[in-house]
């Protein structure tokens, strides 16, 4: 059993931080920008609540280091062909704790799709089961699983959570 | 009499599988004829892998056409599968996904079955005694066996299960045909599968479309970078279309190569990217089963409600539920087997990132039907264009064709009579 450590105010509101500037690249869609915010060799999945409670280990993505963060981005940009969209992330109810792994989140989040001359839709609802460490003075994603309710995606899922 | 066969207005030229009318995806009464005669009477339906429920009482959820149904284990380790609906007052009375359990009892009146679906009980059939008098309960006459769940027909291949609301249909061997079948047991061959998990999507188009996408050798090396980029599928590939008996189902049979710049295949094509080079590769972390024998992607269309993914080692059934004429439901199920080590497994999962709704060769897919269902909402009496390769119907030995989607219209409008 690793021990809780006391998360001091001012490093949860670095966290908060860490989130806001998160949901800002996504919902502006600084793609290029995204893998900035993990470590080199971190984890990042998306998983349907169903695989995630039965302990199956199927992910609809899951990348393995920043360099497949960076060909995920290639992917958006480049490759994959799609129909652009706007994402409004919202995330709330940070549970923030501490131990030798680093700090452990949990957050619930709702990202809003829109379309061209469509309206919003609520497009994922879950939550964020993370793992962030300190790389050089500042805060980095080790892990990071969007695990989401809403077990059918609405067509396909493109950007990243 | 078919109670559901609405006059039907079509234009649609006695011999043009080559053109497919825009109201065949867009008709309501087209629709429920299609349900009615493709997905409740005469053809089998996938509703699982015998791996998602490995013990007595173990049941899944899941639907054939617009209809719920439970697919279940019995004590004697048979697979049953009933409707899910309550033969009292048609509830649909099983509300879990998955689960474990001894009897099926109906919420509202606790009307309760075996899991063969038989009722075996109800409250005061026999009435209630008050003082002298007994109130109510059913009719002397009243037999249990009369209102069974309705159960379906069953049948597995090597793990893999199928049913049909049809009593009398033919046997599942015979409906997939040798054609095809050669390629269902070159993967299900009787080893055990495990299960990986589930990808769900719902897709804004109309059913028939996506099994088109996989009748559709056409596309890949140029919708889909990855494929045509790192030579998982392209034109210039040793590729068989392989077509049964009677046109309905087929299977993509091809060979990777290493891809690379070609003049044939390559020039003009927006999609390929000659200088893309992975930051991580293991996605592509090939590694040759010996019971490939050959083939590196089998892409099987079991009409209508499945396709069986063999995509170098990653392994998937894909299972088609139409909920209307512009929309279905497409379930992804991951597999591997038993014996997969577990360097084995993380391959296969890695490379389902390419795979599913957000999949770097499936995610776009989606997107084109999508596009599709709104180019034929904007009218009535256009058709499309399936000439690719000709006008005839049947298999090929090169993927530069549509006559497996030709092959496809022709079985259509002989059983749906259009």
């Amino acid at each position: 059993m690793i021990a809780a450590q006391h998360v001091s105010i001012e490093n949860r509101l670095r966290i908060e931080d860490l989130y806001a500037e998160y949901a800002a690249c996504l919902d502006d869609a600084r793609f290029e920008a995204w893998p900035d915010f993990f470590t080199e060799d971190c984890s990042y999945r998306i998983v349907a609540r169903e695989n995630y409670d039965r302990g199956l280990p199927l992910a609809l993505l899951s990348f393995e280091s920043r360099g497949m963060l960076s060909d995920r981005v290639y992917g958006i940009t480049q490759t994959l062909f799609h129909e652009p969209y706007y994402q409004r992330h919202i995330v709330s109810g940070l549970i923030v704790k501490a131990d030798d792994a680093g700090y452990r989140v949990r957050a619930n989040y709702v990202v809003v799709q829109t379309k061209v001359g469509a309206l919003p839709l609520v497009y994922s609802v879950g939550r964020y089961v993370d793992r962030i460490v300190e790389v050089d003075g500042s805060l980095r994603f080790a892990e990071k699983i969007c695990i989401f309710d809403s077990e059918l995606i609405a067509n396909s899922l493109i950007y990243p959570i | 009499m078919d109670l559901l066969s609405r006059e039907i207005q079509l234009d649609w030229h006695p011999d043009a599988c080559a053109r497919v009318p825009y109201a065949l995806y867009t008709d309501q009464a087209i629709y429920e004829r299609e349900l009615e005669r493709l997905f409740y009477r005469a053809h089998w339906c996938y509703v699982g892998l015998e791996c998602e429920i490995p013990n007595p009482g173990d049941f899944k959820r899941t639907s054939i056409g617009e209809r719920d149904v439970i697919v279940v284990r019995d004590k004697s380790g048979a697979i049953n599968v009933v409707e899910n609906r309550c033969a009292h007052r048609g509830v649909q009375f099983c509300q879990k996904s998955f689960g474990q359990t001894k009897t099926f009892v109906c919420p509202y009146h606790q009307w309760s079955y075996d899991l063969r679906g038989n009722l075996i009980g109800l409250p005061f059939r026999k009435g209630v005694r008050q003082g002298e008098k007994i109130n109510g309960g059913m009719p002397a006459d009243f037999d249990l066996a009369e209102h069974s769940l309705t159960t379906l027909s069953v049948e597995t291949w090597n793990g893999v299960i199928f049913a049909s609301f049809d009593r009398s249909i033919e046997p599942l061997r015979s409906f997939v045909g040798p054609e095809v079948g050669a390629y269902m047991d070159r993967i299900f061959d009787g080893r055990e599968l495990t299960l990986l998990g589930y990808s769900r999507q719902r897709i804004p188009g109309n059913w028939k479309l996506m099994q088109e996408n996989i009748k559709d050798p056409y596309h890949p090396g140029l919708l889909h970078t990855w494929f045509v980029t790192f030579g998982l599928w392209r034109a210039d590939q040793q590729s068989q279309m392989i077509v049964d008996a009677r046109g309905r189902h087929a299977a993509m049979v091809s060979r990777k190569n290493d891809g690379g710049k070609s003049d044939a295949v390559t020039a003009g094509v927006t999609s390929f990217k000659e200088n893309m080079v992975l930051h991580d590769d293991r996605v592509l972390d090939v590694k040759i089963e010996p019971w490939w024998n050959g083939p590196t992607v089998t892409m099987l269309t079991l009409f209508p409600s499945l396709i069986v993914q063999q995509q170098v080692n990653s392994l998937s059934t894909r299972q088609i539920i139409p909920t209307g004429t512009g929309s279905f439901d497409f379930v992804w199920t991951h597999f591997g087997f038993k014996d997969d080590d577990e360097e084995m497994t993380r391959r296969r999962l890695r490379q389902a990132n390419l795979f599913g709704p957000a999949g770097y060769v499936s995610a776009d897919d989606g997107e084109v039907i999508e596009l599709s269902q709104r180019g034929f909402d904007q009218h009535t009496e256009l058709a499309t264009v399936c000439e690719l390769d000709g006008r005839g119907t049947g298999g090929a030995d090169h993927n530069v064709t549509e006559t497996l989607i030709r092959s496809m219209y022709g079985y259509y409008r002989e059983v749906m009579e259009l």
